[in-house]
C-alpha cells in the first residue's frame, strides 16, 4: 500500500467566513425588534416611574425630581390598609381557586373521558367572552333580592359571614365577600388551566401502582397524586395572586366604596387626583411586595424551574 | 353505610368538579337570560319581562358598536403585531444559543409576572411625559407590549418539542433553507403560533386595566362596558357577551372537529 500524500488542506475562503457570522448575528436580529419593543414600552417606563416617584409638584406647575423620599413614608402610612386587604383578598381569594379549581381539574385529567374536551371549553370559554360583562352579571346573582342571598339568609349562613366580618347584614353585594367572590371567579380558570397541564402529565400507572400497595384513595392523592402537581399548584397559584393583588375591577364593581383594592388608590391617585408621585410609589411598593411575597414563596416550594 | 353516602363519597370528585364548573359557567347564563330582559329603568341587573328588542337592535345604543369596532381594530392589529415579533423572539430563544439568552427570557417573563396596574400606570407615565397624545396608537402600542410575552411562551413551546431532524432531513433532501422554513418548520410551528395569536386577540381586545390608564378619551368595548356599569347598563351588552361566547365555543368545536378529522385521514 502506498501512502498517498494527503492534498494540502484548502485555505479557508473568505467568502465561507461571512455567512458564518452573518449565521451568528441571525438570532439578534430576529430579537430585535420585539426586544426594542419590551425595553422601550415596559422596562423604561418602569425606570421612568422610579424618577417620577421621587418627583415633588403639582399638574400646574410641573413636576421635578427632587429624591423625596418621603413619598414612599406618606404613601405607605396612609394607604396600608388598601395594602393589607388587597393581600388578604388576594390570598383568600388563590386559596378558594386551588381548593375549588383543583377537583375540576382532576375531574378533567383523569375521570371525563370523552367529556374531557367539552369541559376543556367550558373552563376555556370565559376567557373569550368579555370579562367585564361576567364581572358584572354578579351583581345580578348576588343582589339583595336575588335567589343566592335569600338562600344564604334563610339557612343562617348570612349570620355566621356578618359575626366573621366578611358581609353586612342581610346582603352580599358591597361586601368583603362578593369582592373575593369575583375574584375567585375572574381568576379560576389561571388556576386550573396550569393544574390540569401538571396533573395530565402524570402516569396513569402509579395510581395504580399505589393502589396495589394498599393505598386507600386518599392516601395515593396526598403521597402521589398531590406532590406530582406541585409545578401546576405553585404556577396557578403565582398566575391567581399576581393579577388578583393589583386588580380594582372587583373591588370596584362588588365591593363597598369604603374598602378599597391598592388597585383602586393607584388608579384614583393617577386618574383622578393626578398625584403621579404618589401613584408611582404605590405601584413600586405594590410591585415590591409582589417580587418578594413571590420570591420566598418559590423558595419554600422549591419548584424554581418555573420560567 | 347507606349506598347513598357510598355513592357520593365515590364520586366526590365529580361533584365537585362539576360545582365548579357550574360557578365558571353560571354567570355566561345569567348573561344570556338577562340579554332577553325588558329592564325597567336603566340598569339590567332585576328580571322585568322578556323581550327580544335587544337581540334585533344591538346597535341600538350610542356609541356601543363604534366600541366594539374599535376594540375589534386595535386587536386585530394588537395580535398582528404581538404574533410576528414574539414569533422572532420565540425562534430565537428555541433555536439559538447565543449571548445575554437569560436576560432575554427574563424580560419575556416579567410582563406576565407584573401586577397589569404597575404597567399600566408606568407606561402612561412615560407618554404623559413624552407629551404623546392618548388615543388609538397608544393603547395599540401597550397590548402589543403585554401580548407578546404570551405569543413567545406559546410559540417557544410548540418550536422547543419540535424534532430538528425534521428540517435536516428537508435539507438532506436539497430544500433551501426559505423552502425549509415555509415547507416544513412554519406548518409545525402554526399551532403555537395560532394559539398565541388566539391568545393575544382575547387580551386584547378584553383588557381593560392597561387601556383605561392609555386611552384618554377614546372609547374600546371594555371601556364602555365599564362606563355603564355606572351609567345604567343597556341590555345590548348582554347581547354582545352572549354572542361572543356563542363565538368562542364555535371556533373551538370548529377547531376541534377539524382536528379529529386530519387525525383520522
Amino acid at each position: 500500500m502506498t501512502a498517498t500524500k494527503a492534498p494540502p488542506a484548502p485555505e479557508p475562503a473568505l467568502e465561507l467566513r461571512k455567512p458564518a457570522t452573518r449565521k451568528r448575528l441571525v438570532p439578534y436580529w430576529l430579537l430585535l425588534p420585539g426586544i426594542v419593543w419590551l425595553l422601550v414600552f415596559f422596562a423604561a417606563p418602569l425606570v421612568y416611574q422610579a424618577s417620577t416617584s421621587l418627583q415633588t409638584g403639582s399638574l400646574e406647575k410641573g413636576f421635578e425630581v427632587t429624591w423625596h423620599v418621603q413619598t414612599y413614608a406618606d404613601a405607605l402610612t396612609e394607604y396600608y390598609p388598601q395594602f393589607l386587604r388587597s393581600v388578604a383578598y388576594a390570598g383568600t381569594a388563590t386559596a378558594l381557586c386551588l381548593l375549588l379549581g383543583y377537583p375540576l381539574a382532576y375531574l378533567i385529567a383523569f375521570k371525563a373521558g370523552r367529556w374531557r374536551n367539552v369541559l376543556m371549553i367550558l373552563v376555556i370559554a370565559p376567557f373569550f367572552t368579555s370579562f367585564l360583562i361576567r364581572t358584572l352579571a354578579w351583581k345580578t346573582i348576588l343582589s339583595d333580592s336575588g335567589t343566592v342571598v335569600s338562600v344564604l339568609n334563610s339557612l343562617h349562613i348570612l349570620d355566621v359571614t356578618s359575626w366573621l366580618g366578611v358581609t353586612e347584614g342581610e346582603r352580599v353585594l358591597a361586601t368583603p365577600l362578593a369582592v373575593v367572590c369575583g375574584l375567585t371567579y375572574n381568576f379560576l380558570p389561571f388556576m386550573i388551566l396550569p393544574l390540569y397541564t401538571s396533573l395530565e402529565r402524570i402516569d396513569g400507572r402509579l395510581h395504580e401502582a399505589a393502589g396495589d400497595l394498599y393505598a386507600r384513595p386518599f392516601t395515593t392523592f396526598r403521597k402521589v397524586t398531590f406532590p406530582l402537581s406541585m409545578p401546576g399548584v405553585v404556577a396557578g397559584t403565582l398566575l391567581t395572586f399576581i393579577p388578583a393583588t393589583g386588580d380594582y375591577i372587583n373591588a370596584e364593581l362588588l365591593g363597598a366604596a369604603n374598602q378599597k383594592m391598592v388597585g383602586n388608590v393607584i388608579q384614583s391617585q393617577f386618574l383622578r387626583v393626578l398625584d403621579y408621585p404618589t401613584a408611582a410609589a404605590l405601584s413600586f411598593i405594590l410591585m415590591a411586595a409582589i417580587l418578594a411575597m413571590v420570591t420566598v414563596y418559590i423558595r419554600k416550594s422549591g419548584t424554581e424551574d418555573l420560567v | 353505610m347507606t349506598a347513598l353516602t357510598r355513592w357520593l363519597r365515590r364520586n366526590l370528585v365529580v361533584l365537585a368538579g362539576l360545582a365548579t364548573l357550574a360557578y365558571l359557567v353560571l354567570p355566561n347564563i345569567v348573561v344570556l337570560v338577562f340579554s332577553f330582559n325588558k329592564p325597567n329603568g336603566r340598569f339590567n341587573y332585576t328580571w322585568q319581562r322578556f323581550s327580544t328588542d335587544a337581540w334585533t337592535d344591538p346597535c341600538g345604543v350610542a356609541d356601543l358598536c363604534g366600541s366594539l369596532s374599535l376594540s375589534l381594530q386595535i386587536a386585530i392589529w394588537a395580535t398582528v403585531g404581538a404574533t410576528v415579533l414574539g414569533t422572532m423572539i420565540a425562534f430565537a430563544l428555541a433555536r439559538y444559543r447565543f449571548r445575554a439568552r437569560g436576560a432575554v427570557s427574563s424580560l419575556i417573563f416579567l410582563p406576565m409576572a407584573m401586577p397589569e396596574v404597575v404597567m399600566a400606570a408606568s407606561l402612561a407615565t412615560l407618554f404623559l411625559n413624552m407629551g404623546v397624545d392618548f388615543g388609538f396608537w397608544t393603547i395599540l402600542i401597550a397590548h402589543i407590549m403585554f401580548c407578546l410575552s404570551f405569543v413567545v411562551t406559546a410559540v417557544k413551546a410548540r418550536v422547543m418539542s419540535m424534532d430538528p431532524r425534521l428540517e435536516q432531513a428537508a435539507q438532506d433532501l436539497y430544500a433551501s433553507p426559505a423552502q425549509t422554513f415555509l415547507r416544513v418548520t412554519l406548518p409545525i410551528a402554526a399551532p403555537g403560533i395560532a394559539a398565541g395569536a388566539l391568545l393575544s386577540f382575547a387580551l386584547s381586545f378584553d383588557d381593560f386595566i392597561i387601556t383605561n390608564f392609555n386611552a384618554g378619551s377614546t372609547v374600546t368595548f371594555p371601556m364602555f362596558v365599564w362606563g355603564s356599569a355606572q351609567r345604567g347598563t343597556p341590555v345590548q351588552i348582554n347581547v354582545i357577551g352572549t354572542a361572543m361566547f356563542a363565538l368562542a365555543v364555535l371556533c373551538v368545536l370548529v377547531g376541534q372537529l377539524a382536528g379529529t378529522r386530519r387525525r383520522r385521514s
